[in-house]
């Protein structure tokens, strides 16, 4: 038996009727054909599946499709400007060689985005324990500390002008 | 031929649509009618198939079809088999070897736990998986392998009764008179070391899709493959179709490491479903059948002895291998000799006795894996070295220097041969330079002086030094196709394959020096066995040297055709004839530059005359590499152990590495980085655990420990370079080298750290709980 | 790994959930999904209906009155480690330890108290601070005392028709000093094995009130209560800490896997056990 759901995904609405086992990293590739986020595991660990519910990373293969009903989701495809170019995190990324084989890539750039509008400042500690919940086979983790360093830099706001 | 790109750190190329979500994984592949496949998979590790009824299964609303073996039958040739024993090689080292190949749907037998007994079809992965819970299936338990040195021996159970026991593999070699050796040693170590099972896990799992077109008789499958053209030779064999109706696509796809460079059932499963079907078919492999299903590795155990004089003078190794294999002997004499060719590494050493086998467990088969062999003999090498040390009172470090090979004996020849056949002559590096690099960079006194400080306020430091040779780059050939657009944009096809190793980038550097147009007007295709015909693929760390050198002479072929074109069109002598970003011009001559595009127009015939050269852009070579180049490194490790929970942290870590000429630094430092992050994991927390009945426990993630950002520290890297001379770029591999030598420097670092209980480490990984058992707590 | 086929309810009425709960079958509560899911995944749970508790009003609460804590079922782990930022850096250091924040963005606290995964940092706490489960079945609402809470790897007192509402913990009295420790092999994973501890001091500087609580060394949170009777009442050296650590793990019977031998996790239980109560005392606040 299926249930309906009307879920916002990149600002924009679906109503879709989605049977109740189906996960929400299912929806989002099967049904919307969102496949910029990637399923690595199924029970939550290596974080590859992370979007954001309402601005707050979650692992979308750990939420059913029909807990979405009602609720905004933000996918890395609502991250990517409409033009073909990039976000300044997804540019700093570019910059300083974040990424080699792209999987873990987009659930990393959707927990980034929210934490560093939490933490705008965050020490290579901070950013690393952030990141312990992203597993990455590629890159060892040193040039996406250093992304994230970069990015946190192109976000802030500009010094203010000494008189 | 100016090099503007070569060596430079260009942002890569196919970044972007990796940011935006916008890559294609096999799984993002959709196609009309698509059925979605489920496995049964064994539960036993060694049992005996009597029955198997699928009617409950077929019957199932959503589920299309059920097949077994006995279905597929026609298809069902044995799997591919690799590391058959070059001429070279055979003429110098008996060796004795036996493989059989695995059939892709067990007939009456599974081997090890996760086998295919039987393939479900559904409308959706979920209705094929509830399918392949109703299949039902007799099994007869039968006697399991669990433990590779017991299944050696003469009264364990055989596996395959006409091999006569389970040794698959077998030989002997070396050098010198070690025996001699030994004796007259003033002091001799003897130690076994176990490498635990450990595996690449790459963060995407395998998946195939495939479709057969009954119009054109064709097969097209894609395939999160290391090895498109493998995957089609097996194929045809199978299929029986030419290899022109047979198309294998790696689209994008998350990390190989090796594991993705098998010829797996699923491979031919796949296809063989789409045809039997007559529908389109997916299957993505899910993480807890990775684990029992994708091709594990290491999994050794040395016994190997060292004789020095007393001031540390090596006069002799002896090392007894034993490899465990899996239930199949798929990959013959690469891993068995990849480790005895890579024992002695940097060390200068008289002599060398080894002899290894290969044996048969019931467990998932092995194959190779970043380093492939080099880990593993790299681990004994440099832990009995330590061992030694300790035994002569000397600083590891003091013992390496007095050891290690120079420049000044390159090239070196040690007489055993390579896995190629080929002589094992190290053609270029300095070992001792890397190993002072290393220290250097470390400021080992200084590291030495702080652990005494700390070691005063009970605090456990410790430091570890491996090193290595690696043989990469490894043969025989793999070629490019480089041709222009009528616009002058170029297309380099190639039969390597990219997993995130920055192909599209790195080979368009190569082509873009030697073409003389942008590097943004370069399109690479690799992993599609319709751009190029013939391919090997890509895995030990060699697609920039066998790749790069195809594309390097065949850019400079079509870059000869462009220089004939615009001397006839410019009528001035091919010798004056200068390409730079795409326009071409008379050296001398200010004004005559001219656009690409126009040169080729200008060779397009028209009714009034021929163009003014043949109107070809386009050159193939298949570079010949008849054997390998040799980087080296150097790896310190830096450890705090906590005695009282046994918690080993990494405090820092630093390569000193020659990889030859660099096209990308960028790139090379990263692939060193997530090679050490996975010699990071086998060192400390990644093993693959199996019970006395062959079980494997590890099912998750939550078993399989990949090591994460906190349990790394940043990775300090040292750049020497040493270039080949095997190649016209002077390029070598670098792809596998940083996951060979952290599980022996960190062993190092923590026996070190123990130094004062007088612990001995014997295996890996070393996690808490194996560390306090090294001090009787555990 | 797709979870086997099961309905779906998602009510707006305690009544309602509590009813879904209680029509037979086999049904299970669905509220953050973080430990639910992957069992589902991997077919280790097979329920035939999923309650979803996330449309149930009044339940996401954070409420502090009279030396109680009491943490609404709605209450993700991340909402609690926000208010503990300020409030308490007990629960606020426990809270870190658990998974990461994706997962806390979605877990519940109630939800992993109730899961009783034995390696699990916040059954402990609710053990060591002597906490209430309170539970609502269709007979109504019953407390239910940590103590009597935990029976079994993933299983507790809860009826299969009860729906924990809340959790409530005792907060640590003024100038009480804590300590907490897990060894893990990766940060965010399961314990090895862990400890909790809560201590008071008396106006002569003895100890008044001794609280140790294990994690990750038997099938469920255990009390050290050998350690804390030892202490009780005890001018606090080193070498009493250390025995008292000693003899409550020596009462620990934990298993071993393959990740740490029974003797490792009673070994470092005391490591840790010592190190809290160490911990503890040095936050211990002036003597009343």
């Amino acid at each position: 038996m299926t249930h309906p759901i009307r879920v916002t995904v990149n600002g924009q609405e679906y109503a879709r009727a989605v049977e109740p086992r189906q996960t929400l990293a299912d929806f989002l590739r099967d049904d919307l054909d969102l496949t910029g986020t990637h399923v690595g595991c199924e029970h939550g660990v290596c974080g590859a599946c992370t979007i954001l519910l309402g601005g707050e990373p979650v692992r979308s293969c750990l939420m059913l499709a029909v807990q979405a009903d009602a609720q905004s989701i933000t996918t890395i495809e609502g991250v990517s400007p409409a033009d073909g170019g990039l976000h300044p995190i997804q540019e700093a990324f570019w910059a300083k060689h974040g990424l080699q084989c792209g999987y873990c890539t987009p659930g990393i750039v959707m927990s980034v985005c929210a934490f560093l509008r939490e933490r705008p400042q965050p020490t290579r500690e901070e950013i690393r324990e952030m990141l312990a919940g992203h597993l990455c086979r590629c890159t060892g983790y040193h040039f996406i500390v250093e992304a994230i360093e970069a990015a946190a830099q192109a976000l802030a706001p500009p010094p203010p002008r000494t008189p | 031929m100016g090099a503007k790109y070569f060596g430079a750190a260009v942002k890569r190329r196919e970044d972007p649509r990796y940011l935006r979500g916008e890559g294609r994984f096999v799984d993002d592949i959709k196609l009309a009618g698509m059925l979605h496949a489920a496995f049964v998979r064994s539960p036993h590790a060694h049992a005996r198939i009597t029955a198997i009824r699928t009617q409950a299964a077929g019957a199932l609303p959503g589920v299309a079809h059920v097949y077994t073996f006995a279905d597929l039958e026609r298809w069902m040739k044995p799997l591919p088999l690799f590391g058959a024993i070059p001429p070279g090689l055979s003429a110098r080292v008996a060796v004795t070897m036996k493989q059989l190949g695995q059939l892709a749907l067990c007939r009456d037998e599974a081997r090890y736990v996760g086998e295919i007994v039987a393939m479900v079809l559904g409308a959706s992965r979920a209705v094929a998986e509830d399918g392949a819970e109703l299949v039902e299936v007799d099994y007869e338990p039968l006697p399991v392998l669990a433990d590779v040195v017991a299944a050696a021996q003469p009264d364990a159970p055989v596996l395959y009764p006409e091999w006569g026991d389970n040794i698959a593999l077998s030989f002997k070699t070396g050098f010198g008179d070690a025996e001699a050796g030994l004796r007259e040693a003033a002091v001799r170590v003897r130690e076994r070391f176990t490498i635990p099972r450990y595996v690449g896990m790459p963060i995407e799992t395998r998946g195939v899709v495939a479709q057969w077109d009954p119009r054109d008789g064709a097969l097209t499958t894609w395939n999160g493959t290391q090895v498109v053209h493998f995957v089609q030779q097996g194929l045809v064999a199978a299929l029986g179709l030419p290899p022109h109706k047979i198309r294998v696509i790696a689209p994008d796809v998350g990390g190989g490491f090796g594991t993705k460079a098998n010829g797996y059932a699923e491979d031919l499963l796949i296809p063989a479903a789409a045809i039997a079907s007559r529908r389109p078919v997916k299957w993505t492999e899910d993480r807890r059948e990775h684990m029992m299903a994708a091709a594990h590795a290491r999994a050794q155990v040395h016994d190997i002895e060292i004789g020095a004089r007393r001031d540390g003078t090596m006069l002799a190794v002896r090392d007894r291998i034993w490899v465990d294999l899996g239930a199949y002997n798929s990959w013959g004499i690469v891993l068995p000799y990849n480790t005895v060719a890579h024992l002695l590494g940097p060390h200068r050493v008289p002599s060398l006795d080894v002899e290894c086998r290969g044996v048969i467990t019931t467990k998932t088969p092995n194959a190779p894996y970043r380093g492939a062999g080099r880990p593993e003999t790299v681990f004994a090498m440099d832990r009995i070295v330590d061992c030694l040390a300790r035994e002569l009172g000397m600083d590891p470090a003091d013992l390496r220097r007095r050891n290690y090979l120079t420049e000044a004996d390159m090239p070196y020849e040690l007489n055993i041969p390579y896995r190629d056949g080929n002589p094992l002559v190290y053609d270029s590096g300095d070992f001792r330079a890397g190993l002072e690099a290393a220290l250097t960079a470390v400021d080992y006194p200084a590291l030495r002086a702080e652990q005494a400080r700390l070691r005063e306020q009970g605090i456990h430091r410790g430091i570890g030094i491996s090193g290595y040779v690696e043989g990469t780059a490894i043969g025989p050939y793999e070629g490019a196709t480089v041709r222009l657009d009528p616009s002058g944009h170029a297309v380099v096809a190639t039969g390597a394959c990219c997993q995130g190793q920055g192909h599209e980038t790195s080979f368009a550097q190569i082509a873009a020096d030697a073409l003389g147009i942008p590097l943004e007007w370069i399109t690479v295709v690799g992993g599609d066995t319709a751009a190029i015909p013939f391919g090997v693929g890509t895995f030990a760390s060699r697609s920039a040297v066998n790749a790069g050198s195809s594309i390097h002479e065949a850019s400079g072929r079509v870059k000869d055709k462009i220089v004939a074109a615009a001397a006839a069109l410019l009528e001035a002598s091919p010798g004056d004839i200068e390409v730079s970003e795409g326009t071409v011009s008379v050296r001398g001559a200010p004004g005559s530059a001219t656009p690409l595009a126009t040169v080729i127009r200008a060779a397009v015939p028209t009714f009034a005359k021929p163009g003014v050269s043949d109107l070809d852009f386009e050159a193939t070579v298949y570079h010949h590499q008849p054997t390998v180049t040799y980087t080296s490194a150097v790896h310190v490790a830096v450890v705090d152990v906590d005695t009282g929970t046994g918690s080993v942290a990494l405090r820092r870590y630093l390569v000193a590495h020659d990889c030859g000429k660099v096209i990308n630094p960028v790139i090379v430092e990263g692939q060193i980085h997530g090679g050490v992050a996975q010699g990071v994991g086998g060192g400390l927390l990644e093993e693959m655990v199996y019970d006395e009945q062959a079980q494997l426990l590890t099912g998750t993630f939550m078993d399989y420990l990949v090591p994460t950002a906190m349990e790394l520290p940043d990775i300090e890297t040292v750049h020497l370079e040493y270039p080949s001379p095997r190649n016209p770029l002077g390029v070598k591999g670098v792809g596998e080298g940083g996951a060979i030598s952290p599980p022996a420097a960190i062993a190092n670092a923590v026996e070190d750290a123990l130094a004062p209980f007088g612990a001995r480490v014997t295996r890996t990984p070393l996690g808490p709980s194996v560390v306090l058992g090294l001090l009787g707590k555990s | 790994m797709k979870p086997a086929p099961f309905e779906y309810a998602a009510p707006r009425t305690l009544d309602e959930a509590v009813g879904a709960l209680a029509s037979g079958g086999d049904a299970k509560v669905l509220a953050g999904g973080q430990s639910l899911v992957p069992m589902l995944a991997l077919r280790l749970a097979r329920p035939t209906l999923l309650v979803d508790i996330n449309r149930l009003p009044g339940l996401d609460g954070i409420r502090e009155a009279s030396g109680m804590l009491e943490i609404g079922a709605l209450v993700r782990q991340r909402a609690l480690e926000r208010w503990a930022a300020s409030r308490s850096p007990l629960f606020a250091d426990v809270l870190q330890h658990v998974a990461h924040p994706p997962i806390r963005n979605r877990g519940t606290v109630v939800g992993n108290v109730v899961h009783a995964d034995p390696a699990s940092e916040l059954p402990a706490l609710l053990l060591c601070l002597e906490g209430v489960v309170v539970a609502r079945g269709p007979r109504g609402e019953r407390m239910i005392p940590a103590d009597r809470f935990y029976r079994a790897p993933l299983t507790t007192a809860l009826g299969p028709d009860e729906l924990a509402t809340a959790v409530r913990f005792t907060l640590p009295p003024a100038g009480a000093g804590w300590g907490f420790a897990e060894v893990s092999r990766r940060h965010g994973d399961f314990a090895l094995v862990g400890a909790v501890a809560v201590v008071t001091r008396g106006g002569d500087g003895t100890l008044d009130r001794v609280r140790l609580a294990f994690f990750g060394a038997a099938g469920t949170p255990v009390r050290g209560t050998a350690g804390e009777q030892a202490l009780a009442g005890q001018a606090p050296t080193a070498a009493r800490i250390g025995e008292a650590a000693r003899a409550a793990a020596a009462a620990l019977s934990p298993d071993g896997d393959i990740h740490a031998t029974a003797t490792y996790r009673r070994h470092v239980a005391a490591t840790l056990a010592e190190r809290t109560l160490t911990a503890a005392l040095g936050r211990c606040g002036a003597a009343r």
